[in-house]
Order: C-alpha cells, then sequence, then structure tokens
C-alpha cells in the first residue's frame, strides 16, 4: 500500500440559499485548496467530484462542474453521484493503483434548489418504496424510533448531542444553526416528526468542500503535518428497510472494523451524522466511545448539511484536527442513503 | 385480481428553483433588451456567448469583462436537416449552423432561414431576425432565426480554428 495523506482542506461558504449556479460555487474553493496546498493546477493528475443530478433537477449536472477545474490541457477526472467522500476514496483507489500521485477531490450541492426531503426519497427502491414517497426525515424518524424502542438511543441523550453541536457552532463560522440551548431546553420542543425534533434534524445548506490527497513523497511539502490516512473502507447495507435492523448500522461497524478504527484510542470523530440519533448508533456500531474521543468539534452536519459535501466535510474537519496538532488520531466517517445505509470510514493519524 | 396486474405506473416529480448565477444573468439580461453579450476571461481574453455558467472552461476561472458581440457572425459549419421528427416545427430541409459572432470565441447554434438550404456555406455572412420587441424575454428565443446578410463571405482564417 502506498501511504496518503489529506493534505489540504478547504470548504466554500454554506448559506440557505444561493443565487450562484453550482459551478460558480466550486470554482473559488478549487482555486483556494489548490493555494492552501502551494500547488498548481497542474501538479493535480486526478480530479474526482461528487454530486448528484436529483439535486440539481438536471441529469448530467455533473458535467458542467468540470468547467470549473480549467480541462485544458485535457484531464484525468472522474465523478460519483454520491457524496465527495466517496469521490475522496476513488481517489485514494487510483492513488493505489499507482496511476496518479496527488488528487483533488471535491463535493457540492445547492439543498436549496429543490425539496431535498423528497429529492432523497429518489435513492429508495424505485418500485415499491420511493412511489410512496416517504420522504426522508420521517424515514429517519422510524429509525430514531427503532432506536429508542430497542433501548439504543434516548430522546435525552440525542438532546445532548445537539445541545454540544449547537455549542461547538459558536466557534465555526461557516454553520447555519446557531444558538446554544441546553438539553432541557431542547426537550421542551415538540415533536416534528416523531421521535425527532427540528433540532435534531440537520440544517440544510448549499455548499462546497474540496480536499487535497498526496503521496509520502510529496505530503510534507503540501502540509506541515499531513493527515494520513491509515485505515479506508466502505462498506452498504441492503436497501430494503423491513431487512434492517435500523437502531443499528452493520455497515458501518464493519467499515470501521476494517479501517481499524478500534485498534487504537480515538483523539477525535468527525461522523456525517445528519440526525441527533446517528451519532449515538453510529458511535455505537463503529467502536467509538463517546466519552473519552472528542465529538465532531466542528459541531458536525447537524449545524450545516450542504449535501454531497457535507461528508467530505466530516474528512476535511477531522483532518484538520491532525493539521493543528488537536489530535494524533482522528476518526472521519460519512453516510449516505437512508437510516445510514451506507458508510464510509477513514483512520487519520499524524504521525 | 392480483395476478391481473402487469405493470404500474409510478410517476415521480419534483420542482426546482434553478438560479442562472450572476455569470449568465448579463447574458440573459442583454437578450431581454436585445443586446448579445458575453464576457471574456481574463486569462485566456477569449470572449464567450453564451458565457457558460460565467466560468472559462480552459482556465477553471470566473469570467470577468462584459463584451458586446455580433449581431452579425460568420457560419463556421452547419448540418442540413432533412429527417422529419416527432414535434417538428419546422419545414425541411432546414439548416442548422453554428455562428461565430462578430467579437466572440466560441459558435452558437441557430437556424438558418430566408433562404435555400443548398444555398448555406461555411463563411457566409448572417444577421439576426428577431421576434417582435413585446415578446422578449431573458432568452436566446428572442431570435427567432439568422439569415444571410448579403456581404461577402468571410476569409477562411476567420473562423479556422473554430472548426
Ligand atoms: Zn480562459
Amino acid at each position: 500500500m502506498r501511504d496518503v495523506a489529506i493534505v489540504a482542506y478547504i470548504e466554500g461558504q454554506n448559506t440557505s440559499a444561493t443565487t450562484l449556479s453550482p459551478v460558480e460555487m466550486i470554482v473559488p474553493v478549487v482555486h483556494e485548496v489548490l493555494k492552501r496546498a502551494n500547488v498548481q493546477r497542474s501538479d493535480i493528475d486526478f480530479w474526482c467530484h461528487g454530486s448528484c443530478d436529483y439535486m440539481t433537477g438536471q441529469p448530467f449536472s455533473f458535467v458542467s462542474a468540470v468547467d470549473a477545474l480549467g480541462a485544458w490541457p485535457p484531464i484525468m477526472e472522474s465523478h460519483v453521484e454520491m457524496d465527495g467522500a466517496w469521490a475522496l476514496y476513488e481517489a485514494w483507489v487510483k492513488i493505489q493503483t499507482g496511476e496518479a500521485n496527488t488528487a483533488l477531490v471535491f463535493g457540492n450541492g445547492k439543498s436549496s434548489a429543490g425539496d431535498m426531503n423528497r429529492a432523497l426519497t429518489l435513492q429508495l427502491d424505485p418500485y415499491v418504496v420511493a412511489p410512496l414517497w416517504p420522504g426522508f426525515r420521517s424515514l429517519e424518524a422510524m429509525g430514531a424510533r427503532a432506536a429508542i424502542d430497542a433501548g439504543t438511543v434516548t430522546e435525552r441523550q440525542m438532546a445532548d448531542v445537539v445541545s454540544r453541536s449547537l455549542r461547538d457552532a459558536a466557534d465555526n463560522p461557516n454553520v447555519l444553526a446557531y444558538g446554544y440551548r441546553d438539553a432541557d431546553e431542547l426537550l421542551d420542543e415538540p415533536m416534528t416528526a416523531n421521535p425527532l425534533r427540528a433540532h435534531d434534524c440537520p440544517a440544510m445548506a448549499d455548499g462546497v468542500a474540496a480536499i487535497i490527497i498526496t503521496t509520502a513523497d510529496r505530503a510534507l511539502e503540501m502540509c506541515d503535518r499531513p493527515a494520513w490516512i491509515r485505515g479506508i473502507d466502505h462498506r452498504i447495507d441492503f436497501q430494503n428497510l423491513g431487512l434492517r435492523d435500523l437502531s443499528r448500522s452493520n455497515s458501518a461497524a464493519l467499515a470501521s472494523f476494517h479501517a481499524g478504527v478500534t485498534k487504537d484510542k480515538v483523539d477525535v470523530a468527525e461522523l456525517h451524522a445528519t440526525y441527533s440519533h446517528h451519532e449515538i448508533i453510529l458511535a455505537q456500531s463503529m467502536g467509538i466511545d463517546r466519552s473519552t474521543t472528542r465529538m465532531m468539534p466542528s459541531g458536525g452536519a447537524l449545524v450545516a448539511n450542504p449535501l454531497m459535501a457535507a461528508g467530505l466535510a466530516r474528512f476535511g474537519q477531522a483532518a484538520r484536527q491532525i493539521f493543528k496538532g488537536n489530535a494524533d488520531r482522528a476518526v472521519a466517517h460519512a453516510a449516505q442513503g437512508a437510516c445510514l445505509q451506507q458508510n464510509i470510514v477513514a483512520v487519520l493519524e499524524g504521525n | 385480481m392480483a395476478d391481473d396486474i402487469l405493470r404500474i405506473r409510478t410517476p415521480i416529480g419534483i420542482d426546482y428553483t434553478w438560479s442562472s448565477g450572476p455569470g449568465s444573468v448579463v447574458y440573459m439580461r442583454g437578450l431581454e433588451n436585445g443586446k448579445l453579450i458575453g464576457r471574456r476571461c481574463p486569462d485566456c481574453e477569449l470572449v464567450y456567448f453564451p458565457p457558460r455558467n460565467g466560468i472559462c472552461p480552459r482556465c477553471g476561472v470566473l469570467l470577468a469583462a462584459e463584451v458586446e458581440v455580433g449581431p452579425r457572425g460568420t457560419i463556421t459549419t452547419f448540418c442540413v436537416v432533412n429527417v422529419p421528427f416527432l414535434g417538428q416545427t419546422i419545414k425541411i430541409p432546414y439548416v442548422a449552423a453554428t455562428i461565430l459572432l462578430d467579437g466572440a470565441d466560441i459558435g452558437m447554434q441557430h437556424l438558418i432561414q430566408e433562404c435555400e438550404a443548398a444555398d448555406v456555406r461555411m463563411g457566409m455572412r448572417v444577421e439576426p431576425v428577431w421576434k417582435d420587441k413585446s415578446e422578449w424575454t431573458p432568452s436566446l428565443e428572442n431570435i427567432l432565426y439568422y439569415k444571410p446578410t448579403g456581404e461577402p463571405d468571410a476569409d477562411f482564417d476567420v473562423y479556422a480554428r473554430h472548426l
């Protein structure tokens, strides 16, 4: 295996509704991340993008994103119809094969372009589930209910997660949920999709995230303290919700095991928990002790959820904790699909 | 009886709010006022019409200066449509052409009318025929088609690198 590290991370300004076109959103973020790593466009030998056509309502909308990259002379690029975290995985594989050494990975989404509660439903089985238009929030509420009934999650724990996220959000200028409230105040709020309250659901955003990864011979030129990817794995649960125990995430557990999460202490975890109960289910499934690991210092996807970028942002935020020396070992995670169906997990180390 | 069900229809629909982005707004506002406005790349200095989301795809940078182009242009290449298809609104044969507007560096597609398809040729000079002003919207559909100007053909060198 080749040693590969995250050496630069930039996220665009998260907004509730931008008037920029998706490509216009991407351009400055790509420029910034190149600048951060102190490299030229020509230093990038693989570009990989994650986005979702159902969000833009335009088939092959990702093709226009290539305009943002300056594809002359021709570049080697690819796209995944997934969060940018999966684009990072593809780029990591590309580097492992020896076909590339330095990759720029980005994810972007304009959640404001349509009704995402509805658009995300199109990820479901198209024959018997999607035509019912269950709505994503309702499905996640079902998952939360399953976990509460199984005794693995409590409403109090969910409120604690939200309270901590709101506190951390105060230190992050790039969030869309504000105002610290303690768990008691949060539990006084009415439920909007039983057992979820409004604050258990993510603050939807339009945004972009971009990361540069590279090999050992160049990493130290681009970053004082690279975040080495010591393990990375992704797994998928059944699409059929009726075949799954929604109170846990088997695929997150498997991915975590293969990424080597529990081999050593975890200083920081950035989990792509878009609903408050996700964090608890994920930590349990992945073997992360929330009492000793600093959870989502960025505030996480609850306080800013730019779809298709928020997962990659977890990788970037975890890497930042390594860059800054706040952590020696961090776990980055991204999820896609209903009720934590698909999970990608990476272990990042400073040394 | 359930055995009789051979298929079901499950239509899907989502409403979207599409924002063109500031890079394209000048282009669309221009059309609304009968002007053809492109934008220049600050790096390679090419003028794009339309301004493609406000980005130069060669350089990957935001386009800058607004540049009025045309309205006349030169046919760089064309296609005679002889095939009838569902929803066709124009009588065949007709010509769809790539037109390099004066002052622009990329060709755009439009119809050629008011001349025989057999007379259309590379280098032919053309000008737009607009809809009635009262019908203008922020759209290239304000131009019904292009027609020959009668000027002498452009030199091959003028459009050689656009083929
Ligand atoms: Zn350019």
